[in-house]
């Protein structure tokens, strides 16, 4: 089956910046592709070539089978979600809605129609009427998706969308876009720094770091199965452990990572498990989450709300089940 | 880490006293009040606008209510239209015609040229270059008027450079048929209408190129970026998106190359033909023909001009991406 995008070894530098380095990668048609990373990780470079905004220093991009080479943006049928929404202040929301239909010579009244249309897909039927700068920040976003839905792209491109919002209509967003992209079928790539983001909404992830690509993988992989430290450290907040302390558990020198919440607590010194000291609580609602230090390496754990703690200072015992220890292949 | 090294001692009170003085007592009383700051600051320029400037305009329009004496050569000074009589001539409409003609296309040369300059240095020009790009604009703002319009005299003399150079190239031909055109033709450059509109796109060229500068600087790449991912080509996006976004940096610009061109008295006088502008009429009306009532008639026009102009602008859209 063709990809719907495809990446072989490309490349994109700035100078001598290697804002994308040799990626290689592969998003299927019809899935939610999200990539991950830190900021100035690349991943919003390898939207960009794909938009059509960059061009790759060396390598080659296809979209649907088709070299997207020397392509410019507007020859693309692919189109993106701006971080910022990018919406037109001189034009109403309808004409914003259908700008894309209008430079394509779409009759007036047609592309008036489609973009009615794709406003009530976007729950703001009625609002076509409005200037951009009259909307909240959730409102231009739903206008930016309907702008980029109504053109019918093969793949659509996400950066950051729900950044400028607040964490209530940010999750709503998130349950939304999660099944439009299941009643559409279209391509979504997704670009976020934000892992819940990407765990929640992601058929696949792509976690990005120094232009490359660490992991690929469904998001229970990158979650439970890390292959780096970088990985395990960004995706959750992993507890990343030296070889040296691996080794006691597992009897492999290999670096290892331990989720938060596969740790036990337990205000009793004595049995089998590790001597630690708890410096710290943060409560978070749902659960605490508890600051740990064993001789020196500091380590979180996550415990359930309503959890009997000992106090700050004092010393606890840590039980894990040895299988939720994941041993990582690369120390990088 | 250690926060009490960052932060103030202990002892430090919550209230800190005042500086004390005439000045800590102002800086107070201004906090509190701050109107009456603004009204401090405002009074003398609103003063010097409204009596000075305003005054002095309407004691000038007033005289075009007048009318002169033909015999005496005295101002008679009782309401009256016959001055706009006198000013509605056919001599006078071909003057005002052509001073607008002329300001129309020099408005439109002087946005064709100035919107790549301005484009280029709002969207790539940086650092250095951007520096240079204001040198460059505002360089010859510093000059004298006068030298520039002498030395575009010489330029486009008969004998002058541009002359020579064109020969040096084998196309003398293009430059004497232009020439021999009626109305914008003439004896050499430096006595037609074309040498004329060259110096004033040439002097008036910055008023245009920074406010439209101005206005591409507000506009985010992204919505080219957006554009151009929508579909429209860089045509499309120029007309849809820079183009409206830009307009009202491009109607400021054209007030001042319009209305600066409407009133110039001395590029039409030192480069030209001997036929009149709004301006050269002002002059010699209220100069050597000593009729200040229909001098003020004449400056009366490009105000009324602008006026339409402007409200024509606004009709059009012109400043709803303000």
């Amino acid at each position: 089956m063709t990809s719907a995008v495809s990446f072989k070894q490309v490349s994109r530098h700035f100078g001598s910046v290697r804002a994308v380095d040799a990626v290689d990668l592969e998003i299927v048609p019809g899935e939610f592709f999200a990539m991950l990373g830190p900021s100035g990780s690349g991943k919003t470079t390898c939207l960009r070539l794909i938009a059509g905004f960059e061009q790759p220093t060396s390598g080659s991009i296809s979209i649907f089978g088709e070299r997207a080479g020397g392509v410019p943006p507007y020859r693309r049928n692919v189109n993106t979600v701006f971080q910022d929404y990018a919406l037109f202040p001189h034009l109403n929301v309808l004409d914003n809605v259908a700008y894309g239909l209008m430079v394509k010579g779409v009759g007036k009244a047609e592309r008036l129609k489609a973009a009615e249309e794709a406003l009530s897909m976007v729950r703001l039927p009625g609002y076509g009427a409005r200037r951009p700068g009259q909307l909240s920040g959730g409102q231009r976003q739903r206008v930016a998706l309907a702008r980029a839905l109504v053109n019918q792209p093969k793949v659509l491109l996400l950066d950051e969308p729900l950044g400028a919002l607040d964490l209530k209509l940010r999750e709503n967003m998130q349950e939304e876009l999660k099944s439009l992209q299941k009643v559409l079928g279209i391509t979504f790539v997704f670009v976020t720094h934000d892992q819940g983001e990407a765990l929640s909404m992601a058929d696949r992830v792509a976690v990005f770091n120094d232009g490359r690509i660490m992991q690929v993988g469904t998001p229970e992989d990158i979650y439970q199965r890390p292959k780096t430290r970088f990985v395990a450290d960004f995706v959750g907040s992993s507890n990343v452990l030296p070889p040296d302390f691996v080794q006691r558990y597992s009897g492999q020198h290999r670096w290892g990572s331990l989720r938060p919440e596969s740790i036990r607590v337990s205000g009793a010194t004595s049995g089998d498990g590790v001597a630690a000291r708890l410096v710290g609580t943060n409560y978070l609602g749902a659960t605490t989450r508890l600051a740990l230090d064993v001789d020196g390496l500091r380590l979180h754990a996550m415990v359930p709300a309503g959890t009997a703690l000992p106090a700050e200072g004092e010393a606890v015992t840590l039980t894990f089940n040895r299988e939720h220890l994941h041993l990582m292949d690369e120390p990088a | 880490m250690s926060l009490d090294a960052a932060m103030p001692r202990a002892t430090a009170p919550a209230i800190l006293p005042g500086s004390g003085g005439l000045r800590g007592a102002f800086s107070d009383l201004f906090w509190r009040r701050p109107k009456l700051l603004l009204l401090l600051m405002l009074l003398p320029p609103v003063l010097w606008l409204g009596i000075v400037y305003i005054g002095s305009l309407f004691a000038l329009l007033l005289q075009s209510f007048f009318s002169i004496d033909e015999f005496s050569g005295l101002i008679n000074r009782e309401f009256t239209l016959k001055t706009y009589g006198d000013l509605l001539q056919a001599a006078n409409l071909d003057i005002i015609l052509r001073t607008v003609t002329m300001a129309a296309l020099v408005t439109l040369a002087s946005a064709v040229i100035a919107f790549p300059i301005a484009y280029y240095a709002a969207r790539y020009a940086r650092g250095r270059w951007k520096a240079l790009f204001y040198l460059g604009v505002m360089l010859p703002l510093w000059s004298s008027y006068l030298v520039k319009v002498y030395a575009w005299k010489l330029i486009l003399a008969k004998e002058g450079i541009l002359t020579w150079l064109l020969g040096k190239l084998n196309l003398l031909w293009v430059l004497d048929g232009w020439l021999s055109l009626p109305i914008v033709g003439g004896n050499s450059l430096s006595v037609s209408f074309t040498g004329t509109f060259i110096v004033f796109v040439y002097v008036w060229l910055p008023f245009m190129i920074l406010p439209v500068q101005a206005a591409l600087e507000r506009v985010p790449g992204n919505l080219v970026e957006a554009s151009s991912d929508l579909g429209a080509s860089p045509g499309q996006t120029f007309s849809n998106v820079l183009f409206p976004l830009a307009l009202p940096g491009i109607v400021a610009g054209s007030i001042f190359t319009f209305s600066l061109t409407l009133g110039d008295y001395i590029i039409p006088q030192i480069i030209g033909t001997s036929r009149l502008f709004i301006g050269q009429a002002v002059y010699s009306q209220q100069g050597t023909a000593g009729n200040i009532p229909l001098a003020a008639a004449f400056t009366v026009v490009p105000i009324v001009i602008m006026g339409f102009y402007l409200w024509g602008a606004k009709r059009m859209g012109a400043f709803d991406a303000l």
